[in-house]
């Protein structure tokens, strides 16, 4: 009997199987409390998130070079103050924490409430009643690029965005009309009842006709079905028609004799509905999948997903009007952002970023986000093809103004009509700029409402913008 | 001032349980009850210090002050338990006692908090249990008599029961077969998975041929069938685990283990083909966040407040457990590590490791292959189902709505996990 029972090593073999688990789970379990819940717990189904401002100073939010734009002060008498130093420069990005949260102050709530200052410090404020200091969001906004990107907006309503398509920092980010986070509780009211809706961000949540600029993903399908581009040859004379449907040019223009890459320079539109035409409308939708449209953007604003409807039941007016940008098709000037990073980036997306790191009030790095891949939109193939047409759109198109001695752009204008009235468009451009040495580059979107064509409007300012960057 | 003595008592309830856990691991390194004693001493003392501070801040925070009343009655109860079974059991397991004794307390002391009324109840509960812990050791010893003669008898009970409460019972929450009588609801799965153990246990230690292991598998797929069919797949899963480890264990081939596993893989993959709730926890399991409003509601609250709660907790009274769909039972752990911290949750799970570790050390020591089966049988189901419920709140795998053993809400669940821990004491005092 004694014998039989040492020799029995099955009871020991439940035990390591059981305690492999167990260590296993709380292994799990650790790691999940000091690394994955700080994400998971910033989420508005989270109601215990007021429950934390009882305890912790709302940390602040800096630019990239450490520059206060969100702080919270305190009064004589001890009441909190959120400041807001620059006033209405940074307002959609940013945001607001007081009306409900809005821009940085939403996505990072949880961590602007929690405190990573020295646990001795903690516990001795925690004993004494006080409120200990939250850790500091340390942003990849750029204050130089971010002031000018307001002051060229100006009065315009619109929408610029400036991103590092390389790393996928977001520089700056400005929407316009906007309204001053300092005041905004004695404002709300009337901020709300504003038809031309100043609280909105309008590059994450404004949704417009993409008119030209969507030319490029036109481009990309008729690349993508046809690889022999430079075969393909039209004649414009000002209009384009199949099965009782007509496509004029912008401004009634007669473009003549064309090949693909002047099409696009030129912006053509009957040479686009030709192209569009000829597409495959499933072919065509997958591609727009692709890119991203009619699906979430990878980031964690609050902001609307574009749309692209085209499908093969659609008509043959969809479908001329999709090739050019009318049509039904929706985006964000975020989303056309992104798209145009991608190109930039030799077709990878990278993970758009806001935040660098998170700090404590003292200024250890709590974490650090690093450049990540978030999704390959295109192949590298597909990029290049699609910067040297952009090029094109520089040296012998509608983009002409941004010839400039310190960068070379890439890019594409766009008028998109919305509306019933013929001839109120918005005004569009999208595109990227590089060094000589390719090491420094952006890319930057610019949509003004209503203003009229892209070559008059979205162009300029996008020069100024590649001008301040590059000075 | 209030305010200091209850920041105090976060770190201080954490500093007492950390010692109290240590401690249960150190009386390894000990051979004699003389050598261990002054540990288990030890234990006792922050047990009753956790009970008193987590009580004390409850009062202090405004709550219903006979819960003052309710403290003195809980603690002389659970103090007059360990003095008494040490009185009449001398040879009986400290440690075991200490643990159920420290969850019981952590239990109260967690459900005062949620529902003062539940607590009262789950106490009356407790108590009755505790009387019978004091007698079921003794009773131990006709247990060959009992299980070894009449084992048909308990399987064919524990089928129909199982039967009629498929038939009759109702389910609540979706998953757990219940029937209510005069305001107490019965779970008889729980009590069933006893006698599953003892009936089991009884079948091998006659005989491990063949025809016997078949005939044995038989019943068992009976008892995991109508469970399955009622759509309680976590008591399935305990059953169906339990019974495969004792098959190995009685027969020491591990081809069984392996041959359970692959069943338990297939019988898993096909579950997930065939039935719709199985996909909806699965998919509630993968991306709770994707469907935060209907089937994810229930975990992501759940991993709210365990990280809200972060390592050393909101304090107790200071967060928002009950936001927690039913937080007293399938999601007591949740509600402590939000409250009480994570670090105070690792600590649960390292006195649950102890008792499992302790009842497989029992087990080990038994040289009756009967009696050594039964206590193979309890440590997996305990350490089964703790690992269910921990590992189902923290999103380790999916859930499957079974309640952590002593310390969370529900009557069954305690007399029986009392009864279990109480059947392990009266083997180890014959034989230990
Ligand atoms: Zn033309």
């Amino acid at each position: 009997m004694e014998n039989k029972k040492n020799s029995d090593i099955s009871i020991y073999i439940v035990m390591f199987i059981f305690v492999a688990l167990f260590l296993a789970m709380m292994g799990y379990f650790a790691y999940y409390v000091q690394f994955s819940s700080p994400d998971d717990i910033n989420n508005s189904y989270n109601p215990r998130q007021e429950k934390l401002a009882a305890k912790v100073i709302r940390g602040a939010i800096l630019s990239s070079d450490r520059k206060p734009l969100a702080c919270t002060e305190l009064t004589p008498d001890g009441r909190e103050i959120r400041r807001y130093p620059y006033g209405g420069i940074f307002a959609h990005v940013v945001g607001y924490s007081t009306k409900g949260r809005y821009g940085i102050e939403s996505i990072a709530n949880i961590s602007l409430l929690t405190s990573n200052a020295d646990i001795s410090e903690r516990i001795s404020n925690e004993m004494a009643d006080q409120k200990s200091i939250g850790d500091n969001i340390i942003s990849t906004l750029d204050i130089e690029l971010q002031k000018c990107a307001y002051e060229t907006m100006g009065i315009y309503k619109g929408s610029i965005m400036v991103a590092e398509p390389k790393t996928g920092r977001i520089l700056a980010m400005v929407s316009s009309p906007g309204f001053d986070p300092g005041t905004i509780d004695q404002q709300w009211d009337e901020l709300n009842e504003m038809t031309t809706s100043p609280l909105m961000n309008r590059t994450t949540q404004g949704l417009y006709p993409p008119g030209s600029t969507f030319k490029m993903i036109t481009l990309l399908e008729y690349f993508r079905e046809n690889k022999n581009p430079e075969e393909y040859s039209f004649n414009c004379n000002g209009r384009f028609t199949a099965e009782d449907v007509t496509i004029n040019c912008f401004h009634g223009s007669v473009h003549g004799k064309l090949d693909l890459k002047k099409s696009f320079a030129k912006s053509c539109n009957s040479s686009f509905a030709n192209i569009g035409y000829g597409l495959k409308s499933n072919a065509f939708r997958s591609t727009a999948k692709d890119l991203l449209f009619n699906e979430e953007l990878p980031i964690k604003l609050s902001h609307k997903m574009s749309s692209f409807t085209l499908e093969k039941s659609s008509d043959t007016e969809e479908k001329l009007h999709t090739a050019i940008g009318q049509g039904k098709t929706l985006v964000t000037p975020l989303h056309m952002n992104l798209i145009t990073q991608a190109i930039a980036n030799k077709g990878m997306l990278e993970k758009p970023c806001l935040i660098d790191r998170i700090e404590n009030y003292k200024g250890v790095v709590i974490k650090q986000y690093h450049t990540e891949d978030e999704k390959r939109l295109m192949t590298s193939e597909e990029a290049d093809f699609l910067t040297e047409y952009m090029e094109a759109v520089i040296t012998e198109g509608t983009g002409s103004k941004l010839m400039s001695e310190d960068y070379y752009v890439a890019g594409k204008t766009g008028s998109a009509e919305y509306g019933q009235v013929k001839g109120d468009s918005h005004s569009w451009f999208t595109g990227f700029a590089r060094d000589e040495s390719g090491d420094k580059c952006i890319a930057v979107t610019v949509l003004v409402e209503g203003a009229g064509t892209g070559s008059d409007y979205a162009v300029p300012m996008a020069k100024r913008i590649f001008d301040c960057y590059y000075r | 001032m209030n305010n200091i003595i209850i920041e105090l008592s976060k770190y201080f309830i954490i500093l007492c349980i950390a010692f109290y856990a240590l401690n249960g691991f150190i009386v390894f390194r000990y051979k004699t009850h003389e050598d261990q004693r002054g540990f288990y001493v030890m234990q006792n003392i922050f047990m009753v210090m956790i009970h008193a501070a987590g009580f004390a801040v409850l009062v202090l925070e405004g709550r219903d002050v006979s819960m003052v009343t309710f403290y003195c009655v809980t603690q002389l109860v659970i103090i007059a338990f360990v003095i008494l079974y040490r009185v009449i059991y001398p040879a009986s397991q400290p440690l075991i006692v200490n643990n159920m004794c420290m969850l019981l307390t952590i239990s109260l002391v967690i459900l005062a908090r949620l529902s003062y009324s539940k607590c009262q109840k789950q106490f009356v509960i407790a108590a009755a249990g505790m009387v019978l812990a004091l007698v079921i050791p003794f009773l131990m010893k006709f247990s060959h008599l009992v299980f070894m003669h009449l084992t048909w008898l308990w399987a064919l009970a524990g089928v129909f029961v199982l039967g009629v409460v498929f038939v009759l019972g109702r389910a609540t929450y979706g998953s757990k077969l219940s029937f209510t009588l005069k305001g107490i609801t019965f779970q008889p799965s729980e009590a069933v998975k006893l006698l599953f153990v003892f009936f089991v246990a009884a079948m091998f230690a006659k005989s491990t041929t063949l025809k016997q292991i078949i005939i044995t598998s038989v019943f068992a797929m009976a008892h995991i069938g109508i469970l399955a069919l009622s759509k309680d797949l976590g008591s399935a899963l305990i059953f169906f685990v339990v019974y495969v480890f004792m098959l190995y264990v009685a027969t020491r081939k591990l081809y069984w283990l392996l041959a359970g596993m692959i069943l338990g893989a297939v019988s898993a993959v096909a579950g997930y083909r065939l039935f719709a709730h199985v996909r909806t926890r699965f998919i509630a399991w993968k991306d709770p966040f994707s469907v935060i409003d209907g089937q994810g509601y229930q975990i992501t609250q759940s991993l709210f407040a365990i990280g809200t709660g972060g390592w050393f907790g909101m304090g107790l009274g200071q967060g928002t457990p009950n936001k927690i769909p039913v937080v007293e039972a399938d999601f007591i752990f949740s509600a402590i590590s939000e409250e009480l911290g994570c670090l105070f949750g690792l600590c649960i799970i390292l006195i649950c490791i102890s008792n499992f570790l302790m009842f497989l050390n029992i087990a080990i020591k038994q040289s009756d292959l009967f009696y050594r089966l039964v206590a193979l049988g309890m440590a997996v189901i305990y350490g089964f189902q703790m690992f269910l419920t921990i590992g189902g709140v923290t999103k380790f795998i999916p859930l499957t709505g079974v309640t952590l053993p002593l310390v969370s809400y529900g009557g069954t669940s305690v007399l029986v996990t009392i009864i279990m821990f109480s059947v392990i004491q009266g083997i180890y005092c014959d034989n230990g």
